[in-house]
């Protein structure tokens, strides 16, 4: 007779086994263990390096607009008030802040108007011309305006600028920054939120605290606009001829071969490939969101041919049988009952898609829109397309590029608000998908 | 005809073959035995005849529970269908030629104490052995599946009716010459009639025979040569 | 009294043959499948019981390396004929297929599908009608009257079965066709389907295709052996099933290998 062995003591070889399945568990938690420690990394590094980008320094100064200086002629023409530059309203913001500090009785050895053009943005005097030339009525009065800090102040209330390094610094020297420890104690220099970050427009190199993603933002949005509306009608009918209608000869193989490959080209061909036919042959012009939306068109046509079609496949042959069974005919069959069911795999791979391309940089350098400083608000539906402009991971490239260290935190934030941009866009996606899914 | 692919079925009509050969053989013997023993004027024998019927009911019982299991269990078909019907029957044939047999045992005890009639006794030995001939072909017809067997065992029975006939008329004579001879007369009679009958259940067994392997029922009408129904019993001289 | 329209030949086929690729599926089958009566097609797997089926609606021009030889007429007509449109066909001649594959969608819009891409209705009662009837028809209204915007995947396999069978009856057709209809059901729900389908013969010819034998002598009239792309024996269900002719058959009814 065998001997029986006991169901409660587990012999030799399920020992063995049971220890290996735990060790391979083991390895599968350390593994996602690793997995996330990454992702938690990525996400404090951004967070910690960004999370600076969106807040400004801006100077609390009451501004007396001199119509002396203003408006010479004294008769509120708004001709004449425009013909006054920047130059004109630089001064005036200088002197406002001298006697704040005077009459905030704050020690400081400087003594000049001029010597507040160190603590003051270059874009402030923009700011306040802007705001007279809308309401001239505001000439002989004083005005509260919160200006913009410039770029050494507020690096040196988010610890960038250090008293170590400001001896070789040209724009600022230990002096102002004493007088900005002062003001700061006086509540005049405060950090604040600054929502010209994310709404405003790109600046120049040497202005980095008025450097925003505004424009950029809406450059990505009509490049997808144009993706999504060409890639998904084009991708999707291009997967249901192929899986349905196509007969099924060496060319069908052929082409389905080579739509795969497509998938895995480098991006930057397609960069070459839309300079080649959009801007040389079509003579679209150059660095248009609808040239890097053409381009990426054709980026993300693979992607979405290749999901759609899985889903097609996926769907399965008894439902087109009984919809022939009834007297359907092929074309009734497809579209009455099996794109409905391909349809979550078809977002799918739609946002995926959307998502790469979103993402990507390579492609849009050879059509012009990777260095191109977004500095324009686009007005209009038309020129939001055809106006060159730039991309959001392009002018986060950009930004890491410049040399101010101020850019480098900006990039960070451009990164931060690039990834909630992608984060929302997947969102949307499943819910969309947890909609079309909850219908049947 | 292979095997089902279902070797319990293949067992189960094994065992309802060998059930009905088993009674064909006790019923073959018991008429051997009822005509020895009526015969002999052996009571003795006339009682284990009667004892032995016993054994034959109980496996047309047998029978016929095999046969409703095998139609709930197998859900015969074609042959295997016919098979089990004639089986049913079969087996109610054999039973009926059993008490016959019976019959005939529990008569030879009461002659036994009664005058014996010429050449009575010997007539009815001869026709109880030729009905069980033919039974012997019947049931051989059955096992080995032979049409031409069972069409001949048919024609074979009209002999048993002849021999009924002549029986029937000799016994008539009989009691017309003495009416002493009148009781074993009439006995003798029964026992000629019921051998005779015998002989119409031989025959029924071979029709089952033809239907099984043909799925068709024989069309010629059962031969029926007694004409003993129409006799008037005026002696011809 | 015999219900004359027995005898009338619905559907002819004679000499048909069948190629999937170098397959030899279907040798010279010829048959006559009779009006108002239930026809099962029985056999051993991969006979050709089923790809002859579905020759009858055509439903094997799906599949692309099937060629087709022979004639198949429905009432004196030829269905290959260049001129015949296969999805018209198949409004005549439904099909149910084994497992049941009722649409995602709600049981009134299961049922309405065919009319409405047919234009059998012209009004929305006159569609309310047409889907009533239909799941009477299929022994399903009782069940479902007060859930018709009910998902149709939400029944039991049994009632999606019938909804199938609704669904098939809904555009009306001449013959319907059941490619094993009741293998994915439990007993009950076959017996239910097996009741329908009887009941569905004074309407429609239906021609069955089974695996059991004992459906195929429960619910039908008439019965075609076919064996190897074969058609052996076809006749009345009682006489195949008590003295078929062919050894073949005789064979495959009695549980005999070869």
């Amino acid at each position: 007779m065998t001997q029986k062995t006991s169901l409660i003591e587990p012999d030799a070889r399920t020992r063995r086994r049971n220890a290996a399945e735990k060790r391979f568990r083991a390895y599968g938690a350390v593994a996602i263990a690793i997995g996330l420690g990454f992702l938690v990394i990525l996400l404090t590094t951004i967070i910690v390096n960004g999370r600076g980008a969106f807040q400004q320094t801006f100077l609390s100064v009451p501004v007396y607009l001199d119509p002396a200086k203003l408006d010479k002629k004294g008769d509120r023409n708004p001709e004449d008030i425009a013909k006054v530059s920047t130059f004109g309203y630089g001064p005036l913001i200088q002197a406002a802040l001298l006697e704040q500090v005077r009459g905030l009785n704050i020690d400081t050895p400087l003594t000049d108007a001029k010597d507040m053009k160190a603590l003051i943005s270059a874009s402030a005097a923009a700011e306040v011309r802007d705001v007279v030339m809308a309401d001239a009525s505001l000439i002989g009065r004083t005005v509260t305006f919160n200006l913009l800090a410039s770029s050494r102040v507020d690096g040196y209330l988010k610890d960038r600028v250090s008293r170590v390094g400001v001896e070789r610094d040209k724009n600022i020297d230990a002096v102002h920054l004493d007088l900005v420890d002062k003001l700061r104690d006086a509540g005049v220099v405060a950090r604040s939120f600054n929502l010209s970050f994310i709404t405003g427009a790109d600046a120049s190199e040497s202005r980095p605290e008025q450097a925003g993603m505004g424009v950029a933002i809406l450059g990505s949005l009509a490049m997808m606009a144009v993706v999504l509306v060409l890639s998904l009608p084009i991708g999707v009918a291009a997967s249901i001829y192929l899986e349905e209608f196509a007969p099924k000869n060496r060319w069908t193989d052929l082409i389905e071969v080579n739509i795969s490959n497509l998938a895995a080209v480098p991006s930057i061909v397609f960069g070459i490939l839309g300079l080649a036919a959009f801007i040389q042959f079509a003579h679209l012009p150059q660095s248009a969101p609808l040239v890097g939306g053409l381009v990426l068109t054709l980026m993300t046509l693979p992607t979405i041919i290749i999901s759609t079609r899985a889903s097609l496949k996926s769907v399965p042959p008894s439902i087109r049988d009984a919809a022939l069974g009834v007297g359907a005919s092929k074309m009734q069959a497809v579209f009455h009952h099996v794109l409905p069911l391909a349809m979550p795999g078809i977002l799918t791979g739609t946002i995926i898609g959307l998502a790469q391309a979103l993402g990507e940089t390579a492609p849009l350098l050879l059509i012009g829109m990777v260095g191109y400083v977004a500095t324009n608000y686009p007005d209009g539906i038309g020129s939001a397309f055809l106006d060159p402009n730039s991309a959001m991971p392009a002018q986060i490239f950009e930004w890491a590029k410049r040399a101010d260290p101020a850019y480098y935190e900006r990039a960070w934030g451009g990164i931060i608000i690039l990834l909630v941009v992608l984060l929302s866009v997947n969102l949307i996606a499943i819910l969309l998908r947890r909609r079309f899914e909850r219908r049947w | 005809m292979s095997e089902h692919i279902t070797s319990a079925y293949d067992r189960d009509l094994e065992l309802v073959e060998v059930l009905i050969t088993r009674m064909g053989g006790l019923v073959e013997q018991a008429i051997l035995n009822a005509a020895s023993a009526l015969e002999a004027q052996d009571e003795e024998a006339a009682q284990e005849v009667r004892h032995a019927d016993r054994a034959i009911d109980a496996l047309e019982d047998q029978l016929n529970d095999e046969a409703a299991r095998i139609i709930a269990l197998r859900a015969p078909m074609g042959v295997d269908l016919r098979v089990i019907l004639s089986v049913i029957k079969i087996s109610g044939n054999l039973e009926r030629i059993g008490d016959y047999a019976k019959n005939m045992a529990k008569r030879t005890t009461v002659l036994a104490g009664m005058p014996p009639v010429d050449g009575g006794v010997a007539a009815l030995r001869r026709m109880a052995r030729e009905v069980g001939r033919l039974l012997t072909d019947a049931l051989d017809a059955y096992v080995r599946r032979d049409v031409e067997l069972a069409h001949e065992v048919l024609k074979r029975d009209h002999d048993i009716d002849q021999m009924y006939n002549a029986l029937f008329r000799e016994f008539l004579t009989f009691m017309l010459e003495d009416p002493r001879n009148i009781t074993p007369c009439m006995h003798l009679h029964f026992i000629a009639k019921n051998t005779e009958r015998m002989g119409d259940h031989v025959t029924a067994i071979a029709e089952q025979v033809i239907y099984m392997v043909t799925g068709t029922h024989p069309d010629e009408d059962r031969p029926k040569s007694d004409s003993t129904s129409v006799d008037t019993g005026v002696p011809t001289a | 009294m015999l219900d004359s329209s027995h005898n009338v030949i619905k559907i002819a086929a004679k000499n048909v043959q069948v190629w999937y690729g170098d397959t030899h599926a279907i040798k010279d089958v010829s048959v006559e499948l009779e009006d108002r009566t239930v026809t099962a097609f029985i056999g051993p797997s991969g006979c050709g019981k089923s790809t002859f089926l579905r020759c009858l609606n055509r439903m094997n021009d799906t599949i692309e390396i099937c060629r087709i030889e022979g004639d198949i007429h429905l009432d004196g007509q030829d269905i290959y004929d260049r001129r015949v449109d296969p999805v018209q066909l198949r409004a005549r001649v439904g099909m149910v297929f084994q497992k049941p594959n009722p649409f995602p969608k709600s049981i009134y819009d299961n049922v309405a599908y065919g009319p409405r891409i047919h234009g059998l209705a012209r009004t929305r009662a006159e569609l309310d009608d047409i889907v009533e009837q239909a799941l009477r028809q299929a022994a399903l209204w009782g069940e479902v009257k007060d859930r018709l915007q009910a998902p149709g995947t939400g029944l039991s396999g049994g009632q999606q079965q019938r909804l199938c069978i609704a669904r098939a009856i809904a555009t009306q057709p001449e013959v319907l066709l059941m490619d094993e209809p009741c293998s994915a059901l439990d007993p009950i729900a076959t017996g239910q389907v097996e009741e329908l389908i009887s009941g569905l013969a004074k309407d429609f010819s239906v021609v069955i295709v089974t695996h059991s034998m004992q459906q195929a002598a429960r619910v039908s009239q008439k019965t075609a052996f076919f064996h190897l792309g074969n058609l052996v024996e076809y006749g009345e269900t009682g006489t195949i099933f008590t003295n078929p002719v062919d050894k073949r058959t005789e064979s495959y009814i009695t549980g005999r290998i070869g």
